[in-house]
Parts: C-alpha cells; structure tokens; sequence
C-alpha cells in the first residue's frame, strides 16, 4: 500500500459571501479540497463559479465566511492580514493571467523582488533568481524589461518568480489565458515539471481545456460548489509530462 | 530592492519627478532664502552689540534697541555704576540717528556712534581702510563703504556734514549693514558729542565685570543703585533689539512667514506627487502585498521615494540658495547661510518629505491584495 502523502493544504467547507444586505452573494458554498506535494491541480469551472474567490481564500489573500483553511499545518481562522502575509511568504508563489510584473524591473529583479520580500537579500539569492529564470529558459532575458518580452516569457517571469523562494504550494490564475496555444503548453509544461520534479503542490484555476492533459487531478467547481473530481491513474503521467520527461533524458 | 524599486518609480514618470523636484526646490529656496534674510537682518540688528565688549549695558528705562536709546544718561550714573561692587569699568558710548548732508547737496539719516576704542568697548570690526588712530583726527569719521552711493561719496578724504559739523571720511569698513537702512558712522565720544552740542551725555554705559564676578548679582545692583536706567545683559540687550526690529516692525514676521509658506507649499506639492506616483504604481503594491510583502516593506519603497526625493530637491535647492546667497553678498540686505542652518533646512527638507509620504501612505494601508485576481 502507497502512503499517501500529507496534504499542504486542507481547506475543508469553505463558504464565502460576498456584499450584504440584498446584494449579498455566496460567491463559494461549502467547498473543501487539499492539495498534496507533487501533484498539478486544476480547478475548472465557468466564469462566475467561484474558482477565483476559491483561489484567493487557499490564497491567504481573501478570509473565508466560514470553513476551515489549514496552510502547512497553520489554521488561518484568527490571524491578521499580517500574518496571512507572513503564510503567504513562507509557503506560498502566485502567479497571475496579467502577469502582474513591475514594469519598471528587469526580469531578474522582478525574480529578486519576490525574494526581496522574504528577507533574503545576499549575493546568494541573486544567484537562485538566474539559475530558476535559466531553469523556465530565459537565460537570454535576464537584464530585459517586461515591456521587450513576449506573452509567454512574460509569464515564464512570473513562474520564475513564484518558485524562487521554493514555496511548498503555488497557486496560478489563469496561467494560460493570455497566452496562445504555443506558449499555453510551453507554461502548463513547465507548471507540470515543477509539481513533478520538485515536489510542490500546484493548483491552477481555469477554463482552458488545452490545460487538461496536464494535470494529475482536476477539480471542478460550478455554482460555488465543487462538482466533482477526477484523478489520473496512479503511476501514470499526463502524456505531455511524459512526453516531455522522454525529450529531457534523451537531450541528456 | 526597496531603493531599486523606488528609483525605478521615480524616474519612471520623469515629468512628475521634474514637478516634485521643483516643489522640493521651489521650498527649499524660499525657505532658505527667508531665513537667511532673517538671519541676515538679525546679524546686522546686533552686529554692534555682539562686538561690544560688555557684560552689562546700561541705558535709559525703555530704551527699544542700540539705535533707539532714548534719552540720554549722565556722568552720574557712570559714577554710581563705579562704585557698584563687580564692576571693573564704565564705558560711554554715543548711539544716535543724525542728519548727513552729502557734498553734492540733499541728505539722509545716519545713526552716528561715538566710541573711544581704547576704552575696550566698542572695539574697532570689519575695517577696510584706515585705523581707529586715523578716527581720532580733526572731523575724521568711518563709514561702510556699501552706503557710499547714498551717502554721496566716493571713499577717504571726503566730506560731508553731521548734525553741526563737517566730518571726513578717515577710515572704512565693510559688511556693516544697517538694518534700518540708515548707515553706520563711527566717531570718537567726544566729536560724536560735538556734533550734538551735548555735554557728558551718553546713550549707553558698556559695563564690564571684574574676573569672577556674578553678572547676574552686579546687574541686580545696579538696577538697585540707578534711578530710571535700565540694566540689560548682553543677550537680553540683544533679545529687545531683535524683538524692537523683527518683530515690531513685523519685518521678521514677513520673513518666517514666507519660510513657512516655502515649507507648507513644498509639503503639499511633494505630498500631491507622491500620492499620485502612489496611485499609479497601486497595482505594483499590491502584487507585492499579494506575493507576501508586509506593509512595512511597502511603506519603506514609499519613503525611499520620498527620501530620493528629499536629497535631489535639497542639492538642486540648496545650490540655488548659495547662489542668491553670493548674489545678495553686495545688497542693502545680505543672505546669510551657516553650516547650522544648511542642516536644518536639510532636515525640514527629509522631514517634509516623510510627512508627503503620509498620505501615500494612507493609500496603500488601503490596498486589498484580493483585487490580483480580478485584473
């Protein structure tokens, strides 16, 4: 028997209304969910059916109504928004459909940034940022400003930056949706190989059916609710993963 | 990162860091200017007072300033003063404005002082040209050479006249300004008495203490033994004329008032762009708030703004003080700029910046991290 691996995060009933009085809405309606390390998530769901107001509260970024979130062993029912900073430093890398880059950055510094805020502020960290932006290819792009980079190496930043600090789970809004189909697979692919190869838990909310044969699980959420589940066969990884892994070792 | 990223912001929009430089500039100029006018003034409101070598000053009760003695003292005060334990010495000395009758025709005021410098009162300052023994010739008299125009004269040799007599001109300083606009003319005592036709009249009595004495006690008694005279130490003489001159006058009220204006403008100006350049970069911050940033290390980006801020507006605008500062070295009314004050400006210029930054501040406490997903 396989032991199952520990959940890094466990949200369990999660409600979530949003406005009041008679606009009041209950944008999430009981979800639960975990996500174990090694493992690509999505979160699938049509517009409106709360996979972003999920997100957010698995985030830290957004409080719940009622439910229960554990980050990494951590309730996060009574802490303050500092706090939920301080999980979100230590456990968390966000990456966002508009990238969300400083325009004013180079790609390094906005890699540097993320872990700037972490306190991490030695000669060593300028080195981690090169070698996570050579690891998503960009090793040529270090010193250019988001304004002279594509779409796609755009958000490979992003990724750059949301792993840099080797948090245990990172969460991703519509990774894709800004992308075209090319650099679409190009950033699943690389989402996948960081679940994979470095044993982080990956969710990534989204309604782009290219996204699917990446994932190891797929959640879907519909009217607030999660729907249903369905998981990859045990020893089995999506064909693009495996594709790719062939690619890797054959390159050597 | 936090100095990158403010420097960045910055210079990004380099028209609104060209607007917040110049608000930076535009107070720092204005500021440095009005003090150092003020300061300027007060220099020249006490110049006379400061050089005198006096632990007390003696002059008839009510006296406003060292050009404004009021009525004149006697010998019998001067000999009361003597007999005053403490005491060591009892110096004379003439402070009054006279009419000066310029060789080519018409005339202005001057305030006319009558000191014998070997008494060690009102010892010689500032002399150019000529000596103290050249004051003591027949009708000589000093005088700063900045007034020659007004006075109608060219430089030593001439002449003109005082109240009721001629004086010419023996011996020259310069950079005694006068904050009354009438200028300076030095004489001895006892021409400076000619001229008035006074007798033993005197404006003020220079006391000096002996070693070790209390001042405090000397001048309680001589405030005891001197009917209708004032005893005034040298800083409390000097208090009253500032007081008499800046402030009755409302000159140096003008002047701290356009200081503060210079401040109050340049707040509002920094504050205005730093909250905008805030407002427009509020989508950067809250990426940061959203990747894990405490608020601290975002208040830190705005304050490095406006620290960055601070020291460019403070070396553009102290440059252009210094200017105005050589440029008004030649004028009735000269800039003075001290070490002192160059700090302080330099600390009102940070300090005015941290409390710009407030409301930018203010802005980003507002920030919901949640709204990264909503782009």
């Amino acid at each position: 028997m396989i032991d199952q691996p520990q959940p890094v995060l466990e949200a369990i009933d999660i409600v979530k209304e949003l406005g009041s009085g008679a606009g009041k809405v209950r944008a999430v309606k009981g979800a639960s969910l975990a996500l174990v390390p090694g493992e690509l998530t999505l979160l699938m769901g049509p517009s409106g059916s709360g996979k972003t107001t999920l997100l957010s509260i698995l985030g830290c970024i957004l409080s719940s109504t009622s439910g229960i979130l554990r980050v990494a062993g951590t309730e996060t029912t009574n802490l303050d928004s500092e706090e939920l900073a301080d999980l979100r430093r230590k456990h968390m890398g966000f990456i966002f459909q508009s990238y969300n880059l400083f325009p004013t950055l180079t790609a390094l510094e906005n890699v540097r940034i993320a872990l700037d805020v972490r306190g991490q502020k030695d000669f060593s960290a300028s080195n981690r940022c090169e070698e996570v932006l050579r690891d998503v290819g960009l090793a040529h792009r270090l010193r250019s400003y988001p304004g002279n980079l594509s779409g796609g190496e755009q958000q490979r930043v992003a990724v750059a930056r949301a792993i840099a600090s080797s948090p245990s789970i990172v969460l991703a809004d519509e990774p894709t949706a800004a992308l075209d189909g090319e650099n679409g697979h190009a950033v699943m692919a690389l989402l996948a190989r960081i679940a994979k190869e470095q044993k982080r838990s990956v969710l990534a909310v989204t309604h782009d059916p290219r996204t699917l044969s990446y994932a190891d699980r797929v959640v879907r959420i519909e009217d607030g609710r999660i729907v249903g589940e369905e998981r990859r066969p045990d020893g089995l990884d999506a064909p693009e993963i495996a594709d790719l892994t062939k690619r890797r070792k054959a390159n050597g | 990162m936090i100095l990158t990223l403010a420097f960045r912001n910055l210079f990004h929009d380099r028209i609104r860091l060209a607007v917040t430089l110049i608000g930076i500039l535009f107070s720092i100029v204005l500021v440095a200017v009005q003090l150092g006018l003020y300061l300027g003034a007060s220099k020249m409101i006490t110049s006379n007072i400061d050089h005198a070598n006096a632990d007390l000053w003696i002059a008839v009760y009510g006296a406003k300033s060292f050009e404004d003695g009021g009525m004149l003292l006697t010998s019998r005060e001067r000999h009361q003063a003597l007999a005053t334990p403490g005491v060591k010495a009892v110096i004379p000395l003439i402070v009054r404005f006279a009419e000066w009758r310029k060789p080519e025709g018409g005339s202005t005021r001057v305030v006319l002082v009558g000191t014998d410098a070997e008494d060690g009162g009102l010892e010689p300052f500032d002399l150019v040209e000529g000596s103290w023994e050249d004051i003591k010739a027949p009708e000589a008299i000093a005088v700063d050479r900045t007034y020659f125009n007004e006075l109608g004269i060219k430089g030593v040799g001439d002449t003109a006249q005082i109240a009721n007599g001629r004086v010419r001109i023996r011996a020259v300083t310069d950079g005694v300004r006068s904050f009354t606009q009438s200028p300076y003319a030095y004489t001895t005592l006892n021409r400076a008495r000619a001229l008035f036709g006074d007798g033993d009249g005197t404006t003020f009595y220079l006391v000096q203490t002996v070693p070790g004495a209390d001042v405090k006690q000397v001048q309680q008694d001589l405030v005891n033994r001197l009917e209708g005279a004032e005893v005034l130490t040298k800083e409390e003489f000097r208090d009253r004329s500032l007081k008499q001159w800046l402030f009755r006058t409302g000159a140096g009220v003008a002047l701290i008032g356009g200081a503060l204006l210079g401040i109050l403008v340049g707040t509002v100006i920094v504050a205005q762009t730093l909250y905008s350049s805030t407002k427009d970069h509020l989508g950067e911050f809250t990426t940061l708030r959203a990747l894990g940033s405490s608020s601290g290390y975002i208040y830190k980006v705005i304050l490095a703004q406006a620290g960055i801020s601070a020291i460019v507006g403070y070396i553009l605008g102290i440059s252009i003080a210094l200017i105005i500062l050589v440029l008004s070295h030649n004028t009735a009314l000269p800039m003075v700029m001290t070490p002192a004050l160059a700090f302080w400006l330099f600390t009102l210029t940070v300090g005015m910046c941290a409390i710009s930054a407030l409301s930018a501040i203010m802005k980003v406490t507002k920030i919901d991290p949640a709204v990264v997903f909503n782009k």
